[in-house]
């Protein structure tokens, strides 16, 4: 008897918690869902409606899927397109590798010597990417840069190159470029990771004699998977989106040498004001950065067994 | 260098000594030398830039366009800096340093409550609010600008700087950093701030925020950095003199005058040595941030 008596009186109690619990959870949430709904899932979800018009300073209806068609009939966007993939085909295997050698060595340093050299792989980060095009556009500059003039006394070229100028070389620029600014972030989360990796483990290791490329594959990669997959989705995403050195260094030129998607959607939304159109690609970039870290998650899932 | 030899050597003998290991003194192999070395010449690549920023800000008329690259000013002068300050780039350095405290005061505070609530607050729709906020980092940013211009149209914000500050708060990553931070707070302390009778805000103030003191730490410092380089949203929102930040000036210096790099190179160091000094004041916490904010697994 007492017990169903006390049974009712619980489960209000309970249901009173919870819903305390509710509203103390939503009146916590509510200042950043505010700011996130009102000014990123708003704007998403209006890009994907401004993807189906025609919108531009002059017209705004309904166009069905005609901004998908036209960008596939578009050379440039398909120039675009090839770039940003070469692009990223470059950029994301290099950053990764690169970052994960320079981390292997700097992590046994003296803690300070670490900490130097991290700061030093960031530092391009840090500086910004205005400021580090400017000074990277005066070196690879056909008169004036140093670049032309170290390459000339080492006899590698016989002529000052007009480097951003020139369709053959201006995309290696860019790469060259955003390479020093992506290697930053990945170096100090492998410098953490590799940190982390359960030293009893190495130690059997090399007490079974293992040498240091099997304890290394065999101990240590598998440990740090998680941030490798993390770093190749970052690095992804960004290189996906490197704007700031096309529009600063060669506007997508010389003869869309260096166009990229995200340069051609500011050119087209922001020059030509086809924000329809420009909004087309952006979701059509955004699928393809989508697929690329849900392929990217299934490749190291299956790698690890 | 060789004292990095002699640190590593001395890491391997404590990780030995702490494992009771007695097993042969780890070996400084010539590749690890070799590597260092390429890596230190890789490093003073990365120095570079920022070196030829410093020097080219001090360098006159002459040594910046002569043909033999003049590798220290021998005859610095101020010269650009003068030049630079006779445009509005102190206006400019202010609207940067507003822009990025402004949204970094806001993102702490929002997301160090949103990030608690996700952490400990078991509401109805947690998992789904989670998930849409992982997702959303995952997406391109600059994919939401053309939207978002004809919002900040709409509000009469476009031009302001407040156009570049309410998305810089509203993207998510504050709130994900702020609930891995949030995760670590014992359960059994808010239990026991219940069993006081501690109300839902004192329980905040008095309890969470010292533990996760550290966490907003880094996503103060983090968020301003960030906001100080984001160009893309800066470029799109703001075009007037008077709203410019300092990247945008530099920008527009650089398309004004490209060959006048003496300006241009002082405009660049004013717009990154302040930024580098806080970064190494505060890089412990950035790293943390950094370190903290990887989406594992």
């Amino acid at each position: 008897m007492q017990k169903t008596a006390r049974l009712p009186r619980q489960s209000v109690a309970m249901k009173q918690s919870r819903r305390r619990e509710n509203i103390a959870g939503y009146l916590f949430m509510a200042p950043s869902l505010l700011f996130f709904l009102g000014f990123v899932i708003f704007p998403m979800v209006m890009c994907l409606v401004y993807s189906f018009t025609d919108y531009t300073m002059t017209s705004f209806s309904f166009a069905g899927f005609d901004n998908y068609k036209r960008m596939f009939q578009d050379a440039i966007f398909g120039k675009a397109l090839w770039n940003t993939i070469i692009l990223v085909l470059i950029s994301v295997p290099v950053t990764c590798f690169f970052s994960l050698w320079a981390a292997s060595i700097i992590s046994k340093l003296h803690d300070r010597t670490t900490s130097f050299f991290r700061c030093v792989f960031y530092l391009p980060v840090v500086t910004g990417s205005v400021a580090v095009t400017v000074v990277w556009k005066w070196i690879f500059n056909r008169y004036y840069g140093v670049l032309n003039y170290l390459c000339m006394n080492l006899g590698l070229i016989s002529r000052n190159m007009n480097w951003l100028g020139d369709a053959s070389t201006a995309l290696g620029c860019i790469i060259t470029i955003l390479l020093t600014t992506s290697v930053g972030q990945p170096i100090v989360l492998y410098v953490s990771a590799l940190n982390n990796v359960d030293q009893s483990l190495v130690e059997a290791a090399s007490v079974d004699g293992a040498t240091n490329l099997q304890t290394f594959w065999r101990i240590k990669w598998p440990q740090i998977m998680p941030t490798t997959l993390y770093i190749l989705v970052i690095t992804t995403i960004n290189s996906f989106q490197c704007f700031a050195l096309i529009q600063l260094l060669t506007s997508g030129g010389p003869n869309h040498a260096t166009e990229t998607i995200m340069y051609y959607i500011y050119y087209n939304a922001f020059k030509l004001q086809s924000y329809g159109y420009g909004s087309s690609m952006g979701i059509i970039l955004a699928l393809i950065i989508a697929a690329f870290s849900a392929l990217q998650f299934k490749v190291a899932k299956t790698d690890n067994g | 260098m060789s004292d990095n030899i002699a640190a590593i050597q001395k890491k391997m003998q404590r990780r030995q000594a702490n494992t009771g290991g007695d097993h042969s003194v780890h070996q400084i192999t010539p590749y690890e030398i070799a590597a260092l070395v390429v890596l230190i010449i890789i490093a003073i690549l990365f120095i570079f830039p920022l070196y030829w920023i410093i020097t080219g800000s001090f360098k006159n008329a002459q040594d910046v366009i002569a043909k033999v690259p003049v590798w220290f000013p021998v005859q610095p002068t101020v010269d650009n800096y003068q030049r630079l300050f006779a445009r509005p780039a102190i206006r400019w350095l202010g609207n940067t340093v507003f822009l990025c405290a402004m949204s970094m005061a806001l993102t702490c505070v929002s997301a160090s409550m949103g990030g608690y609530a996700l952490a400990k607050k078991k509401f109805v729709g947690r998992g789904l609010v989670f998930s849409i906020f992982v997702c959303a980092m995952a997406l391109p940013k600059q994919v939401i600008l053309i939207p978002l211009l004809k919002e900040m149209a709409f509000l009469k914000l476009h031009n302001t700087l407040w156009a570049v500050i309410l998305p810089t708060v509203g993207w998510p990553f504050g709130v994900f950093l702020m609930k891995q931070f949030s995760e670590t707070i014992p359960e059994s302390l808010l239990e026991a701030a219940r069993i006081d009778g501690a109300g839902e805000a004192r329980t905040f103030v008095e309890i969470v925020l010292p533990i996760i003191k550290p966490g907003i730490g880094a996503l103060a410092i983090f968020t301003f950095i960030t906001a100080w380089n984001d160009y893309f949203l800066q470029l799109i929102m703001l075009n007037d003199t008077d709203v410019l930040t300092i990247s945008l000036g530099i920008a527009k210096l650089q398309s004004e005058l490209s060959n006048d790099f003496g300006l241009i190179m002082a405009g660049a160091a004013l717009g990154s040595i302040p930024i580098i000094i806080i970064f190494l004041l505060f890089q412990k916490f950035f790293t943390r941030g950094i370190t903290m904010g990887a989406v594992k697994g």
